[in-house]
């Protein structure tokens, strides 16, 4: 193995480590939101979310240094954000496509003020750190070469979040829960004349939505980065929203597709690091335009929850 | 009995006009939770708003210079809206505009007379939004793609573009001489300012100042926005033009009707032998027109170079859809609700001047407005399908209800 095999080898470490790293929050708000659609209703707004969650999250731990406490806050503020979503949108009926507009442009606005009279400058906290899983005193999995390198230097945050695949999945396929969240987005009608209450369930599911998009922005805030700024998540949450559509409102497609896009953006980071002949502001722009593809793929309409967008009104037909 | 009705319909479509203003209300109610949270009072802060927005002559000018754009995207917004596809994209349609924009002008020198090269350059503007906003159009069109999450997403890659563009091939030449390398283009020749309206006013003989004639008050502070040199530019003069023009189209023209009525109801639509897809796209491109030639204008009129974009576009596209929701996607209600947005903006400048209050206030009171105006529509949507399902029987809404009329006449 010659010298440049070795630095090819650790770039690409370099890129998984960082992409499972980057999945983080991507995995938490598109489960969340995968959960809300399921249900038949659209919330646009997981980037306001996430912003009130890393706020709060981090607000949190500065104060008293809990880092429970801290993914705790976010979890409420996400839960509160989830229901002024669901009165707009289910109760009142609200087109989707401008509630969850508006209540961005909340989070967006009130995490920013949050954030400049409460602590007013950038400042830093001791977030998650890395586990070390040692099997025995001298044998840790970390020091494993390149498997180490690239699964076990991650924070329990992260784990948590590639853990809550397999538990939605099951959630949504197994339980009796998910069942009528499915069948809620996909033929109201039915489900209520089966007495199953269309209301309350999207209420459950997009408050869900809103508790996992708040953790979301925690784990950028508390865990990835450990600092808080204006606009920290930068239009996060949207791809959350499209990783969903990507996915084919699936846990293993999301998952699928926040992996792919957050090893592009770890892609697109180390073409900066290693200062390639690529301008960094087109590498930048490749997730974007790799979601846009991606949501062109033809194949994945057809498994769109049935209702998604459309609000239900008892009795009608 | 009849009178009695007539009577009730009056007063729920006064309640339907009120609400929107209900909701404005109910926003600054909680932004007065907020403040009160961090110990400022806010009867003193909303009264340093609204006088440093409309209370003299600098404020109102401020106001005014920013409903330009405002009333430019907010008509796109709603001529998307009417047709049944939702812009999000306004954003980068804007930088994009501003980006040919000003290439072209900047490319032409001095070399063209002033009215060509304003023409060009604000053809080019909306021709590059309108490029930006059939994208998302077509891929909705022909490939299924849910043009909400599209145009976000091309809003990002236009801001991309623009620091491409204003890092490299862009760049001021200036910069690179003094190796700053601040991402900005070169000045346009002065040649192709929009005339502001002390240039106009001056043009057409007005220059009194307002103790010459007379007046006092507030009709002095209006008149001195009008003559005194301020950045008000003519660009307002064609925004409430552009206005009155999309009315036209909308409400006169088989185009326009083609528009609403896919938005209302694609699938009658298409049984009446509308192209539903290529109307949606004929929405978004047009859409993206004005905003394209927002930014077009916000170049010409007020920046006279290109910086960095999303200081460009100023977070325009998502207030502009704020300024189309509370005109009720009404051409002739963008006007006023443009002004009363664009004021909002600039009383949260300052106030955040005078009273240290973060001016991002005024994003979270935007968002809640977005949040009461369609939470409301709730409301408008149930009266009017009770009033209409007393009159026919078939139509679902008020709307509905007129294009039957419309349809059978």
């Amino acid at each position: 193995m010659n010298n440049g095999d070795l630095t090819t080898l650790t770039i690409v470490v370099g890129i998984l480590h960082s992409g499972i790293r980057l999945a983080t929050p991507y995995l938490y708000a598109a489960i969340g939101e995968m959960f809300s659609q399921r249900s038949g209703v659209l919330n646009l707004g997981v980037d306001g979310i996430m912003l009130m969650g890393a706020f709060f999250g981090f607000f949190t731990v500065f104060k008293t240094g809990s880092l429970l406490l801290g993914v705790l806050a976010a979890a409420l503020i996400g839960g509160l954000m989830g229901l002024i979503l669901c009165v707009v949108s289910i109760t009142y009926q609200a087109e989707q496509g401008i509630s969850g507009i508006g209540l961005f442009m909340f989070g967006l606005g009130a995490s920013s003020l949050l954030f400049k009279t409460m602590l007013g400058t950038v400042e830093g906290i001791q977030g998650f750190s890395e586990l070390n899983f040692c099997l025995t005193d001298s044998f840790c999995l970390a020091e494993v070469p390149v498997i180490g390198d690239i699964f076990f230097h991650h924070s329990l945050m992260t784990y948590g979040a590639f853990a809550l695949v397999p538990l939605a999945w099951w959630v949504l396929n197994k339980t009796t829960w998910g069942l009528k969240v499915r069948s809620v987005g996909q033929n109201p009608e039915a489900a209520d004349s089966l007495g199953v209450n269309v209301i309350q369930v999207r209420y459950t599911a997009v408050t869900l939505g809103g508790v996992l998009a708040g953790i979301a922005g925690a784990s950028l805030s508390i865990s990835l980065l450990g600092i808080f700024q204006e606009n920290l998540t930068n239009g996060m949450g949207f791809i959350a929203v499209a990783l969903v559509y990507f996915g084919s409102w699936k846990p293993l497609g999301v998952l699928a597709g926040a992996l792919l896009f957050s090893t592009v953006n770890a892609l697109q980071l180390w073409v900066q690091v290693l200062n390639l002949n690529i301008p960094s502001d087109v590498a930048v722009m490749l997730p974007y335009l790799l979601t846009i593809i991606a949501l062109a793929l033809p194949f994945r309409r057809a498994l769109q929850p049935a209702m998604l967008t459309k609000p239900f009104t008892r009795g009608e037909n | 009995m009849h009178k009695n009705r007539f009577d009730s319909v009056f007063f729920q479509r006064l309640y339907d006009a009120l609400l929107p203003f209900a909701a404005v209300l109910a926003a600054f109610l909680i932004g007065a939770v907020l403040l009160l949270l961090q110990g400022v009072n806010p009867l003193e802060a909303y009264r340093e708003l609204f006088i440093g927005a409309f209370g003299n002559k600098n404020g109102l000018s401020d106001t005014l210079v920013k409903a330009i754009p405002l009333m430019l995207v907010g008509l796109g917004i709603a001529i998307a809206f009417r047709g049944g596809v939702i812009n999000i994209g306004a954003e980068g349609q804007i930088i994009v505009g501003s980006l040919l924009t000003t290439f072209l002008v900047v490319q032409m020198g001095e070399n063209l007379p002033a009215f060509w090269g304003i023409v060009i350059g604000m053809i080019g503007g909306a021709f590059m939004g309108g490029v930006w906003g059939a994208i998302p159009g077509f891929l909705k069109a022909r490939l299924g793609v849910n043009e909400i999450l599209s145009t976000i997403m091309m809003n990002q890659i236009a801001i991309q573009i623009g620091f491409y563009l204003l890092r490299g091939p862009m760049i001021d030449p200036a910069e690179l001489a003094a190796g700053t390398n601040i991402p900005h283009s070169a000045r346009l020749a002065r040649l192709y300012d929009l005339p502001r309206f002390t240039d106009l006013a001056q043009s057409l003989g007005l220059t009194k100042s307002a103790e010459e004639l007379g007046l006092s008050g507030f009709t002095a502070e209006l008149y001195g926005v009008l003559v005194e040199p301020s950045r008000l530019h003519s660009g307002l003069l064609l925004a409430i033009l552009a206005a009155i023009l999309v009315y036209i189209l909308l409400w006169r023209t088989t185009i326009g009707y083609r528009i609403r009525s896919v938005g209302l109801n694609p699938h009658a639509s298409r049984y009446a032998g509308m192209m539903v897809e290529r109307t949606m796209v004929l929405s978004m491109t047009l859409s993206g027109m004005f905003a394209g030639l927002a930014g077009a204008v916000e170049i010409l009129g007020l920046h006279h170079r290109m910086f960095e974009p999303t200081a460009v576009s100023a977070g325009y596209g998502f207030s502009g859809i704020v300024a189309a929701l509370f005109g009720k996607l009404h051409p002739l209600g963008i006007i006023p609700s443009s002004i009363l947005f664009g004021g909002l903006l600039v009383g949260g400048d300052k106030m955040q001047r005078a009273m240290q209050i973060p001016q991002v206030l005024i994003t979270a009171i935007l968002g809640l407005v977005v949040l009461f105006v369609v939470s409301t529509d709730y409301f408008v949507r149930k009266r009017a399908n009770r009033r209409v399902s007393a009159d026919t029987s078939t139509a679902h809404t008020e709307d509905d209800a007129q294009l039957n009329v419309e349809v059978q006449a």
